[in-house]
């Protein structure tokens, strides 16, 4: 027997039914057509540029014929950026949110330094370049040497890993830092032994996000005074340099259509370097949730 | 972990390029020191080349070349931080001041010719040439013209579309300098890029558009594009290879510079990279799109580097005769 209640209620369910599979598709269709923008992007850029990526490609200095150039003094430019701004980058960071979680007190100047970190996370990266030449080119003589580019580069990064950090370490459960403390434990041995281990996943997880946006940026080496042509490799950090994305950025500002698969080719090799890091960052937090 | 991936992938690479060092021949004039260029995006593939080639012949020099446009590069030439400034204009009045005045003395050297080409796209039927009068016309500040039928009557009633380099280039200096009387000089409204390739998409989507950049980047897109001759008072002229050449395109043809630090060419490897460029230039420039100078331009530059005559010899009127002023 159907009261006129029951009626109500299940119009209103089909309604409600019909709201949530809209919904449903209305999310498969807004993920579709991000993952097809990514999938034409791709598409584009790989037919563009995969018949150039070979060992010539890589193993070649920049020249003025597509059929000889290559990006070896850009990339290994860019993996001398990159390993530099890491020593500098990771020490400071992970120390800087110990501190900030474990050490500091919780009074109105540590949130104050915390707002102005999670402030300069969201810069842009122009401005550390201006930063960059003023401090580490002009004033401290560095000239446009790897070092100059990766201490900018490190700048750039740190908000974000010390975010990063600071967020993995006040995941760790309080319990296990009290237990630790009630054995007589440190503060030292306390971080050390129990806090940094548990939060190592979530931090390494950040530092290589934050490498890859390093790998990608260009604008704040430009400004610093980073070389567009160099046909040497760097043999110390006092040397000059240049990075795959300048070289990518001046291969597509030419104008010769063939400078612009090469550049689509250069592509392939920052992005496949990029997917190569984030794989191992997803590697990571994977064996950390295991565990 | 990971850095020390990274220095064992970098040092497999650093380990392989040695053989770069161990191939160059045991010779007596060997080399070697650092030639540190910057400046002009312009000039840059001219500058890539003569490097590529200088270092064919003398691998143990290091030459690197930035491009920080010709303004910021005269700002790292007068900090005396690099040795070579390329430049797509003269130097400044302001620049020279300060040069000047921080006592460095400068020798312009003129490499090339880069023609100004004015360009419309390919369905644009009815424009024929346009005199530097009407060039005027369009890009002065404060222009009357909004549509074809303002420039001259009898073209369509249809807004025009304009599409310019960026203020900060060389480019844009020299054509405001020379068609409306002043650098910088230009009327707002117009698409503006730093990168050509962009104005000639722009352009050849647009059939209303009229823009201006490099020749290279007209010859490497001609199909897409169309050019507009130039009525400088001799008739219209379009800019081709020998028209630019001869000083027959004018006034849009204008050449490009490296300004070498007089001091700096007492080094070997310095003042060698300078004869080099200006030994090579005339072959090198047109294979990357640009056009020789004549030949007594080089020759006058050569004397003028050999002379150690500093200064410019731009007096903000036509380009060709100073170009073959040896002083």
């Amino acid at each position: 027997m159907t009261t006129n209640k029951d009626l109500v209620t299940s119009q209103r369910l089909r309604q409600r039914q019909a709201k949530a599979t809209f919904f449903k598709y209305f999310c498969i269709a807004v993920t579709g057509s991000a993952v097809l923008i990514l999938g034409i992007l791709l598409y584009q850029i790989i037919s563009d540029g995969y018949r150039w990526v070979d060992w010539q490609f890589m193993t070649s200095y920049p020249s003025r014929f597509p059929e000889k150039a290559g990006i070896l003094s850009a990339f290994v430019g860019t993996l001398w950026l990159v390993s530099l701004t890491a020593l500098l980058a990771i020490p400071t960071g992970v120390l800087a949110a110990i501190y900030l979680e474990e050490y500091a007190p919780k009074n109105r100047w540590t949130q104050l330094i915390e707002v102005n970190i999670a402030n300069l996370a969201g810069v842009p990266s122009i401005v550390f370049g201006i930063l960059g030449l003023a401090l580490f080119v002009r004033f401290m003589g560095l000239n446009r040497s790897v070092i100059a580019g990766a201490m900018t580069m490190s700048l750039l990064i740190l908000p974000v890993i010390i975010i990063a950090a600071k967020e993995a370490i006040r995941a760790i459960p309080n319990s296990l830092r009290q237990a630790a403390f009630a054995l007589g434990a440190t503060r030292w041995q306390v971080v050390r032994a129990h806090v940094l281990p548990a939060a190592l996943p979530g931090i390494l997880t950040g530092i290589i996000l934050a490498l890859s946006r390093a790998i990608g940026e260009t604008a704040p080496l430009i400004m610093i005074g980073a070389l567009t042509y160099v046909a040497f490799l760097p043999e110390s950090p006092m040397d000059e340099f240049t990075a795959l994305p300048i070289q990518i950025f001046n291969w597509t500002a030419r104008p010769q259509e063939t400078f612009h698969e090469l550049a689509a080719g250069g592509i392939i090799v920052l992005l496949g370097v990029l997917l190569l890091m984030n794989a191992l960052a997803v590697y990571i937090r994977y064996r950390g949730s295991k565990s | 972990m990971k850095p020390i991936l990274m220095l064992t992938v970098l040092c497999l690479i650093l380990g392989c390029s040695n053989d770069r060092d161990t191939a160059a021949t045991a010779d007596d004039s060997q080399l070697s020191g650092a030639v540190r260029m910057d400046g002009s995006s312009t000039v840059f593939p001219i500058s890539e080349a003569v490097a590529e080639e200088y270092l064919a012949v003398q691998p143990r020099v290091r030459v690197t070349v930035g491009v920080s446009g010709t303004g910021g590069g005269f700002k790292k030439f007068l900090n005396q931080e690099i040795d070579i400034n390329a430049a797509s204009r003269p130097i400044k009045a302001s620049e020279n001041q300060r040069a000047n005045a921080t006592g460095i003395e400068y020798i312009e050297i003129p490499v090339a010719f880069d023609g100004l080409s004015v360009v419309v796209n390919p369905e644009n039927d009815w424009v024929d040439f346009l005199t530097v009068a009407e060039l005027n016309l369009i890009w002065k500040p404060d222009s009357p013209v909004t549509t074809w039928a303002d420039v001259r009557s009898g073209w369509p009633d249809q807004r025009i579309r304009l599409y310019g380099p960026g203020t900060d280039s060389g480019t844009f200096d020299y054509f405001t300098g020379t068609i409306n009387g002043k650098e910088q000089a230009s009327r707002p409204d117009f698409t503006a890029s730093e990168d050509d390739n962009v104005l000639v998409q722009g352009i050849s989507g647009d059939t209303y558009a009229l823009g201006y950049f490099g020749y290279a980047y007209y010859s490497e897109n001609a199909e897409k594009l169309k050019i507009v001759p130039i009525d400088g008072g001799k008739g219209p002229i379009a800019p081709t290879e020998k028209t630019i050449n001869d000083g027959s395109y004018s006034p849009l043809s204008r050449p490009i510079y490296i300004y070498a630090n007089a001091a700096a060419l007492d080094q070997p490897q310095i003042s060698g990279f300078i004869s080099f460029y200006l030994n090579n230039a005339a072959i090198l420039a047109q294979e990357v799109g640009y056009i020789a100078l004549p030949e007594a331009a080089y020759e006058a530059a050569r004397q003028r580097v050999a002379n150690r005559n500093s200064g410019s010899s731009y007096h903000g009127d036509a380009p060709l005769p100073h170009l073959t002023d040896k002083n």
